[in-house]
């Protein structure tokens, strides 16, 4: 930013000669900003940054979307604390009345049960368990992976590495069936097998750490090899400790990935007890346990299957722009 | 582009090549010659490293290799085979005791008079229009973004990037959950437009298509009544006057919530493209006069259409594929005005028990997926912006987020 900012006195300099009618233009929106080299340093940003009005009117509108980004949010919150009547008189009011804990305490198990009971608990503990399988898998295995079509010198690597970037562009949901038929055929439907293996590799996570080590310079893994430490030695303790930055953004897009899974589980399993928070949400809310409207409830449990990732998000913005901007490379 | 950097050079080879084998013994002789008589021994003792190497490497892609072969090529043949059956999913499908049905699940879908058609082009008619509205409007809202937050007399940048690219990161499922309150009947946008003095509809159970409920507001037709002329002829089994209709009402919400969830990653690209312009280009056409709309459409958008085209590629791909949204929201009501084609292949499959049909419909939305990209591509490389397309390489931002 500073030094793009130093940088426009160069421009500068070239107008007395350049003159015409782009200078008179300039001087005129100019506020007469007296002479000297500070006036001349200062002259060009007010030229880029317009009237204040314009400034005012670029605030506002932020503003207004950004206030449109966070309602939902706001009222999701506001919901998940209000009683049925409530929510469903005053939907958009961000004051509960009355203030009511009642949905946190029945998602919990406590009191208020009875039959029509949301078995939250054992969603969240699928979704804790297949999340901690399916991250430490794709951690391991794609930098594995990676670090082989990056630096392994083996016959078919560049066959392997073209079929990563065909499969990584297969669509989703194209995959539905597939699948199904798949895990039916190796008996593991509806079972956690069948819910983590096909997802402890993905493409998109190998492609990512091999575009990071091949970045990497090679001269220190060379080091270790010729002080006699084997390519898995290497790889462990040299070249792994360098990939800090990459392996942090593949853990956290792993974690994001497997705890927002949704089609996968759906097309995995079928019984209630390998429900996780997302397919026991959806199930929930699509009316297949005939909930009712029960809104406060559905929005209490959408709140809080979402704090994890919102809270990870929070920590590690830095590692979820990456990642998103990785999503560049995959075209 | 970095393939042909990434296999070691001989000399390199040759280094590796002193390496010992994985116990380690033997360190001591080598390295010394290595390091001397590199490129004499290059020839010599490059094939043997690929051996050792070819061993550690296949070793090291075996996991991936297995897991994705199992569970992404292995059901793609398997679906194939599949499209091909009349199979309810409870025999073995390679033991003959499915019907072998050739192409007719295909026929059905495409050229056949029957339901199947009717209900395939309808998911059709209803993703092409959430395509054609989501696509745009997410493009221009993320560049939008983009270029507010990027202007760099806003402060509070991070605040913003933040508060939008929030709902990206969020489970799908959670906020379908969240707008389907919020699109209620008597929901929060509909007390928000009556503060406005707008009656809002009942979004979920509106089926009526989005030109026809527009045109009927201003007197021209009468949405409950399909006008003649186009409701009795028709294309692919529907009527013009079903595929003119526009998304229904019921589409709408589906379509908001895909431009509010998607423009703050694509905003995320859009800004690591701005922060890559020459800002002394932007500053010369301004100090030569351009004004700030000539400025940035002569500099700023030339510099990156890469970055618009990938959006509008990824955009494309991603919706048409959207199933969460409606399996939550909708269920393809009312009147399968939300049923999407990925939902339809889920249902065929899942509630219908026709496997062989819900394989087929997911190899033709495969088909149309790989036709409008292969299009778009076509149209990148005839702009001249293909070759910086990949630009924004792994490389490049894991080293711009580390220095950051």
């Amino acid at each position: 930013m500073n030094a793009r900012s130093t940088s426009t006195g160069t421009p500068a300099a070239r107008l007395p000669a350049g003159g015409g009618p782009a200078a008179g233009r300039r001087t005129d929106a100019d506020p007469p900003a007296g002479g000297g080299p500070a006036g001349r340093l200062r002259r060009p940003r007010g030229t880029r940054t317009g009237s204040p009005y314009l400034r005012t009117v670029l605030y506002l509108l932020l503003a207004g979307v950004a206030l449109l980004y966070l309602l939902p949010f706001a009222v999701q919150i506001a919901t998940s604390l209000k009683t049925d009547p409530d929510a469903a008189a005053h939907p958009l009011s961000l004051l509960p009345d009355p203030f009511s804990v009642d949905t946190y305490r029945r998602l919990f198990g406590l009191g208020g049960a009875g039959e029509d009971a949301v078995p939250f608990s054992r969603w969240l503990a699928n979704s804790v368990l297949v999340t901690v399988f399916i991250t430490a898998g794709r951690v391991f295995f794609d930098s594995l992976a990676g670090y082989a079509l990056a630096r392994l010198d083996f016959r078919g690597r560049a066959f392997l590495y073209q079929g990563v970037l065909v499969v990584m562009s297969v669509p989703g949901v194209v995959l539905l069936i597939p699948k199904f038929l798949v895990l039916n055929e190796l008996g593991i439907f509806d079972t956690y097998a069948g819910m983590i293996i096909p997802l402890l590799v993905d493409a998109a996570g190998v492609f990512i750490m091999r575009q990071f080590f091949v970045s990497i310079p090679k001269e220190v893994e060379e080091a270790a090899k010729i002080d006699g430490a084997s390519v898995f030695r290497t790889f462990r303790s040299v070249v792994l400790p360098m990939a800090r930055p990459a392996l942090i953004t593949l853990t956290i897009l792993s974690f994001q990935g497997s705890w927002n899974e949704f089609t996968h589980f759906l097309v995995a399993t079928q019984s209630p007890q390998y429900e996780t928070l997302t397919t026991g949400l959806a199930h929930l809310v699509s009316g297949s346990l005939s909930a009712g409207t029960q809104y406060p409830l559905k929005l209490t449990a959408a709140l809080l299957s979402t704090i994890p990732v919102a809270a990870l998000f929070f920590f590690f913005q830095r590692h979820f722009v990456r990642s998103a901007n990785s999503g560049a490379v995959k075209q | 582009m970095e393939r042909d950097g990434s296999g070691p050079p001989a000399a390199v080879r040759d280094r590796t090549a002193g390496a010992p084998g994985p116990l380690g013994d033997g360190a001591g002789a080598r390295p010394g010659r290595g390091g001397r008589g590199r490129t004499a021994a290059a020839g010599r003792r490059g094939r043997g490293v690929r051996d050792h190497q070819g061993r550690w490497g296949w070793l090291f892609a075996t996991p991936m290799v297995v897991i994705l072969g199992l569970f992404l090529v292995l059901p793609i043949g398997m679906a194939a085979w599949v499209s091909l059956l009349k199979w309810d999913g409870q025999s073995n499908p390679f033991s003959g005791a499915a019907d072998f049905v050739g192409v007719r699940n295909y026929a059905d879908l495409l050229t056949g008079p029957g339901q199947d058609r009717q209900l395939f082009m309808t998911s059709i008619r209803n993703n092409l229009y959430y395509v054609l509205l989501v696509v745009p409007l997410q493009t221009v809202l993320s560049l939008g973004l983009a270029l507010a937050v990027h202007h760099r007399r806003v402060k509070g940048k991070g605040f913003f990037r933040t508060v939008f690219y929030f709902p990206s990161v969020t489970s799908s499922i959670a906020i379908s959950t969240v707008f389907l309150f919020l699109f209620q009947g008597s929901g929060a946008v509909n007390a928000l437009l009556k503060w406005v003095g707008i009656t809002g509809p009942r979004w979920f159970t509106d089926a009526h298509g989005l030109v026809w409920s527009v045109l009927g507001l201003l007197g021209v037709v009468d949405p409950d009544k399909p006008v003649p002329a186009l409701a009795a002829h028709g294309f692919l089994g529907l009527s013009w006057w079903d595929w003119l209709s526009g998304p229904s009402i019921a589409m709408c919400t589906l379509i908001v919530l895909a431009v509010w969830t998607t423009s703050g990653t694509y905003m995320l690209m859009f800004l690591a493209a701005l922060q890559d312009v020459p800002v002394e280009l932007e500053e010369a056409a301004l100090l030569d006069g351009a004004n700030r709309w000539q400025s940035f459409r002569n500099v700023t958008l030339p510099a990156i259409r890469p970055v618009v085209f990938l959006v509008a590629t990824l955009g494309l791909i991603g919706t048409w594929q959207v199933f969460d949204a409606v399996y939550v929201m909708s269920q393809g009501a009312p009147a399968n005005t939300t049923l999407t084609p990925a939902y339809l292949s889920y249902t065929a499959g899942f509630q219908d028990a026709d496997y062989g049909r819900a394989a087929a419909i997911g190899f033709v939305l495969l088909a149309i997926i790989l036709v409008m990209t292969l299009i778009q591509r076509l149209l990148l490389r005839e702009r001249g912006g293909g070759r910086t397309a990949r630009r924004p390489g792994a490389r490049g931002l894991f080293l711009r987020g580390r220095s950051s």
